[in-house]
């Protein structure tokens, strides 16, 4: 048998007349310590010392002279653990009476420096452009959408024809898209989750889609090849330009904040008509707490669904109308921490990592 | 599209906007203004100087030593150009200039002779690409003006974003349209100095016309609409005047001669792209739009052999081709100082033809590039005569016998019915039929009412030629409507939405999960791109960016390895990374890829940062085994998602390259029904580029399922009302014997009395007997009916010691 590796709680499965002496003992320790710390000044000490260690009255005392009813074989432990109680008390009393007397520097008795730097765990976090994305998500959660996810290689009639860009037009060159063997290709952007999405379920639809977009576009410090993009759309019975603009601008201004001011430009997409870029006008306040106002920033484009799309989806664009509207978190992660150069994004550096993270340790 | 502040004026005289103001309603009109340059910005200080005299620098053979009278006094200048004219006028930049490229300009001794400036090439002062010797100004200006008024630079140039849609606006014209005061109705065309009225014959044919000798035919009236020819003979080929050279300049076209300067000058001004052909150099006289034949091939102007396919378009003589029709001209037949007699050409081409030749011949030019997005087709008739007035009025000559017009098929405009109840449908307000028709007629649009009987309030809108690529459904006009009346003038009334039918993807939600628990486990969410390397991916690219980009990725690891070597190189020893991101495998010929979401991790470093009450220890497998577990109870594998230790198996990512983890220290994670899902493990160290210094780095990879299987639900158990008792074994255990299979035999032996088992001490060596580890056990046994007394707990721990000894050869260490 192993020795010694018992718990204390382990034995004491039966009580005893012994362990309810040991218990009172330790209860009368807890008591006659707080009564001790408690202690404003030397008499009051004196009158503790007394009514627990006291000879006569003491009711440390008065338990180790009642030793005597005990079984012979009980009374060690009790006498045990009444002296170890005595000599705790008596500790007690002693640094007390110093703490009286004096600051208790020049006994030598230090507080602890409580200034030291607390006990943490590793600190992680989630990458700056994935909390774009969340940011962006919670705000159209709370605006009843759901999300929506395709494949990253996709068709060419998912990434264009059925999105009403037919390959031999001109803004087809808008994009320089990423082709695999087999005329499949990396999607260059997430529109092609708008088709997917229809063709499986029916109005209304309220999605949107946070996915990596793929474009041949070399590195630079507003390109990379692959990159995140969101990807709104909104088809029922009744939706109007109205609706669009009152969306995307209740987005904006909660978003870059309640001050914001929101712009709708006439723009071209092959997918949406009228079509829109949305460019913000931010409140900056300054260090000395005036504020001002930013140049407009173009945030997302935009636009009602193009008649065309519904009907490649076989949606009656006479009783559906939509909108549509698609950005980049990356590019919003950029203005909205003031990062210059997207490549900073990609390097990883953990020392840039870790300033996305708020709270404990290193 | 580089526009000219002062053209546009001249073609909207009612125009009155500052260029600032004229670019905030273009952008507002879907023309956004990217730049405003000022065209005469850094030329202030430069003036007409006059060489008086020339002569050799005494000192140096190409230099000339130049007596320049600038107007007020006569300086000497040293300069390096070949030829400089006694009495020739030249642009001077007297020292102290700061010229648009950056040069000062400084009093300074060259070779030993006092410069006092400088006389400039085109290059040099910003305005052209010409440096082959300084600019020589034409007649009629006098020393010491200055170059901004005599170039005519006061000027500023807009770049104008166009949108692919809207071909019509790559033109001052088409600009004007839009911004002029009452829209279509305020555009004009401005004079041409020194252009006479001139009043042609038009000669028409459906396939074939000809003049004389000169002969013009379409073989192809599906890739060429319409082509209009004039023959003028007698031309002066030179340099174009300075009103011509000046529009030119300030939209950042360089001038060439006044024949070809005369072409780009109405193609920058009304978009339609013209060419003008050497008359002599074409074989009988005829220009033919044919298809090439396969194989033949042509010098184009800018001195390149192509060679073309039979689907392309060119415009030949009677044996060889003389342009690429659409996208640029030849250099055997172009305009040159030698020409005389000129063949003007104004065509039009099929759209995507010109697009795919220009694609296949990897060529783009202003011609090709308006000819893509669509050419006015009514234009061509005004657009040729505008030719003639400036090539007449610059370059001389006669126009010899009438206009010569191919047509194949006439043009006819297109009509779109416009409903305002649609109107009204798609952008939430209503219009009615008066406030429609205000809107659309500025943009040359004609609205017909339609019979009240027949067709209810629908209007009819007749497209103009300009607008008939992009308007050709009932939305293009609403979007017209919608840009007329202003994006911002509509109202932004969030109304209630009805609930979607599309379920949140449990995929987003199950990132969400594993992004939670990862980081607050301590590690940095990364995010790389899908590429690979040739010896990493499987699906390759077809056009890839480089080599290390032409493949897209089998796994994660090896980026985020990557992204630990650029940390190390920073001096950080303790990284700790994960990425969530897709991951592809090839899956035969046509078929599109498989597409797995990953997540990933690698750590290395110490357990936990650096404290004042201790040194931390270093990340070890254990460490590692909880942040996996972790992550694999977030997996969405279902219950449970198992890990088996299979030293020395195959582990399941990034073999191809050799193994990722060391044998001995790697996992395999499998789902419920035993599939693999994933491994886990030390990293091998010729892996990884890691310094001396770092530490061990662990990784793990796991694919996520489609379909992630919701968490099972939770269901109380009560609570036993009766302590428990705790009974530690300390055990010998063989090292073929895994811990798991000892706890495993505990709790079948122990049953439901036996409520948890914990390994609280690992001890090895010393005087453990060989091929063997002490293992401390500690068992709690309770039960849910009775307070358990220690005889009974005592039949349990025997019984349990038993077993381990019969079945596994555990013994008890006493």
């Amino acid at each position: 048998m192993l020795a010694g590796k018992r718990r204390p709680w382990g034995n004491c499965i039966e009580m005893s007349h012994r362990n309810s002496l040991i218990h009172t003992l330790q209860d009368l320790e807890t008591e006659a310590l707080d009564a001790i710390r408690a202690a404003p000044a030397e008499d009051a000490l004196e009158e503790l010392r007394v009514s627990y260690l006291g000879r006569k009255e003491g009711r440390i005392s008065g338990i180790l002279r009642g030793l005597g009813t005990l079984d012979v074989a009980e009374r060690p432990p009790v006498g045990a653990e009444a002296n170890r109680v005595k000599d705790v008390l008596q500790e007690a009393l002693k640094a007390r009476a110093v703490g009286l007397t004096s600051s208790g520097k020049e006994a030598g008795v230090q507080a602890p420096d409580l200034t030291l730097p607390a006990r943490h765990r590793w600190r992680g976090g989630v990458h700056p452009i994935t909390q774009v994305i969340d940011d962006i998500w919670r705000i159209f959660q709370s605006m009843g959408f759901a999300r929506a996810r395709g494949p990253e290689v996709d068709t060419e009639w998912y990434n264009f024809v059925a999105l009403n860009t037919p390959l031999d037009h001109p803004a087809a060159d808008e994009q320089d898209t990423l082709y695999l063997k087999d005329s499949l290709l990396l999607r260059s952007h997430t529109s092609p989750v708008q088709v997917r999405t229809m063709e499986k379920h029916e109005p209304p639809i309220r999605i949107l889609a946070p996915g990596m977009v793929y474009r041949r576009d070399s590195y630079d410090a507003t390109h990379t090849p692959a990159f995140s993009q969101i990807e709104g759309l909104v088809v029922d019975e009744g939706i109007t330009f109205v609706d669009f603009k009152a969306t995307l601008a209740e987005f904006a201004r909660r978003f870059w904040g309640s001050g914001t001011k929101v712009r709708f430009r006439p723009s071209f997409f092959p997918f949406t008509e009228p079509s829109a870029e949305v460019d913000v006008k931010r409140m900056i306040t300054m260090k000395d707490g005036t504020r001002v106002e930013s140049d407009w920033i173009e945030i997302m484009g935009a636009g009602m669904v193009d008649p065309n799309v519904l009907e490649n989806v076989g949606y009656d664009p006479e009783r559906y109308t939509g909108f549509a509207f698609g950005m980049g978190p990356a590019r919003i992660a950029m203005l909205k921490y003031g990062v210059p150069d997207l490549r900073i994004f990609l390097q990883h550096d953990i020392r840039f990592l870790s300033q996305f993270t708020t709270g404990r340790g290193p | 599209m580089n526009i000219s502040y002062e053209w546009l004026k001249s073609v909207a005289p009612g125009l009155t906007s500052s260029p600032e103001e004229l670019a905030e309603r273009l952008a507002l009109l879907g023309a956004p203004v990217e730049d405003i340059t000022s065209a005469s910005a850094g030329l202030e200080a430069v003036i007409i100087g006059r060489v008086q005299s020339v002569r050799r620098h005494p000192n140096a053979d190409r230099l000339s030593l130049c007596e320049v009278d600038d107007g007020r006094e006569v300086v000497q200048v040293v300069c390096g150009a070949p030829v400089i004219e006694e009495g020739g006028h030249y642009p001077f930049a007297p020292a102290g200039t700061t010229l648009p490229g950056g040069l000062k300009l400084k009093r300074a001794k060259i070779r030993g002779e006092y410069s006092n400036g400088m006389l400039c090439s085109e290059k040099e002062l910003g305005l052209g690409r010409d440096q082959s010797g300084i600019m020589l100004l034409s007649e009629g200006v006098t020393a010491g003006q200055s170059l901004i008024e005599v170039l005519g630079l006061d000027d500023f140039r807009m770049d104008v974003e166009v949108t692919p849609n809207r071909g019509d606006w790559l033109s001052h014209v088409g600009i004007a349209r839009e911004v002029a005061p009452g829209g279509v109705a305020g555009v004009v065309s401005s004079p041409i100095p020194g252009a006479a009225p001139l009043d042609l014959e038009v000669k028409s044919g459906s396939r074939e016309v000809s003049h004389g000798p000169v002969r013009i035919r379409i073989d192809e009236p599906e890739q060429c609409y319409r082509f209009l020819g004039v023959i003028i003979r007698g031309v002066r080929v030179g340099p174009s005047p300075r009103w011509l050279a000046a529009r030119l300049r300030a939209v950042g076209q360089q001038t060439i001669n006044n024949v070809v300067d005369a072409t780009n000058y109405v193609m920058l001004e009304m978009g339609n792209p013209m060419h003008a052909y050497d008359l002599d150099k074409l074989e009988g006289s005829s220009l033919i739009a044919r298809r090439a034949k396969e194989g033949e091939t042509m010098q184009t102007l800018d001195g390149l052999e192509h060679e073309f396919d039979a689907d392309m378009l060119l415009i030949c003589d009677a044996s060889v081709p003389h342009d690429i029709a659409g996208i640029m001209g030849g250099m055997h037949s172009s305009v040159t100082s030698d020409t005389t007699d000129i063949l003007l050409e104004c065509a039009l081409f099929e759209p995507k033809s010109i697009r795919r030749t220009r694609s296949a011949l990897g060529i783009s030019t202003d011609a090709s590039y308006r000819f893509e997005r669509g050419v006015d087709p009514e234009g061509h008739l005004p657009a040729i005569m505008r030719a003639l007035d400036v090539v007449l009025a610059t370059a001389g000559g006669e126009v010899d016998g009438p206009l010569l017009e191919v047509l194949p098929r006439p043009w006819k405009a297109t009509s779109v019915v416009l409903r305002p109840s649609r109107v009204e449908r798609v952008l939430g307000v209503r219009f009615e039929v008066a406030e429609l028709e205000g809107l659309l007629t500025p943009l040359g649009f004609t609205v017909e009412k339609g019979d009240e009987d027949t067709e209810g309030a629908d209007l009819r809108v007749v497209v103009p030629g300009y607008r008939s690529y992009d308007v050709t459904r009932e939305i293009d006009l609403i979007e017209e409507v919608t840009r007329a009346h202003g994006y911002d003038s509509f109202p932004e009334d969030l109304s209630a939405a009805r609930p979607t039918t599309v379920p949140d993807d449990p995929v987003f939600q199950l990132e969400d999960q594993i992004r939670s628990v990862l980081s607050s486990e301590g590690l940095f969410e990364v995010a790389n791109p899908a590429f690979a390397s040739e010896d990493e991916g499987e699906v390759e690219l077809n056009n890839p960016i480089s080599l290390e980009e032409s493949r897209l990725r089998t796994s994660l690891i090896p980026g985020l390895l990557r992204n630990v070597e650029y940390n190390f190189a920073r001096g950080a020893r303790d990284v700790r990374l994960f990425e969530l991101g897709t991951v592809f495998h090839a899956s035969g010929v046509g078929v599109a890829p498989q597409e797995d979401l990953h997540v990933a991790l690698v750590v290395t470093g110490r357990r936990e940062p650096e404290h004042w009450s201790g040194a931390s220890e270093a990340l070890d497998y254990s460490t590692v085994k909880g942040i996996v577990e972790i992550a694999l109870a977030e997996s969405g594998w279902g219950e449970p998602a198992l890990m088996t230790a299979e030293a020395g198996a195959k582990v399941w990512v990034g073999e191809s390259g050799g193994a990722l983890f060391d044998h001995a220290s790697s996992i395999t994670l499998t789902s419920a029904e035993g599939t693999p899902i994933g491994a886990a493990g030390r990293v091998r160290p010729d892996r990884i580029d890691a310094p001396a210094w770092a530490g061990e780095i662990w990784a793990m990879e796991m694919k996520l399922p489609a379909e992630p299987v919701a968490k099972t639900q939770t269901a109380y158990r009560p609570l036993s009302p009766f302590p428990g008792v705790d009974r530690d074994l300390a055990l010998l255990v063989p090292y073929d014997v895994p811990s798991s299979a000892v706890s495993d035999e505990m709790y079948d032996v122990g049953g439901s009395l036996l409520e948890r088992v914990t390994v609280f001490d690992l001890y090895q060596g010393g005087e453990v007997a060989e091929g063997h580890r002490s293992l401390a056990f500690r068992l709690r046994l309770q039960a849910w009916d009775r307070t358990l007394r220690d005889k009974e707990v005592d039949r349990v721990v025997e019984k349990i010691v038993g077993r381990l000894r019969e079945d596994l050869g555990v013994e008890q260490r006493i």
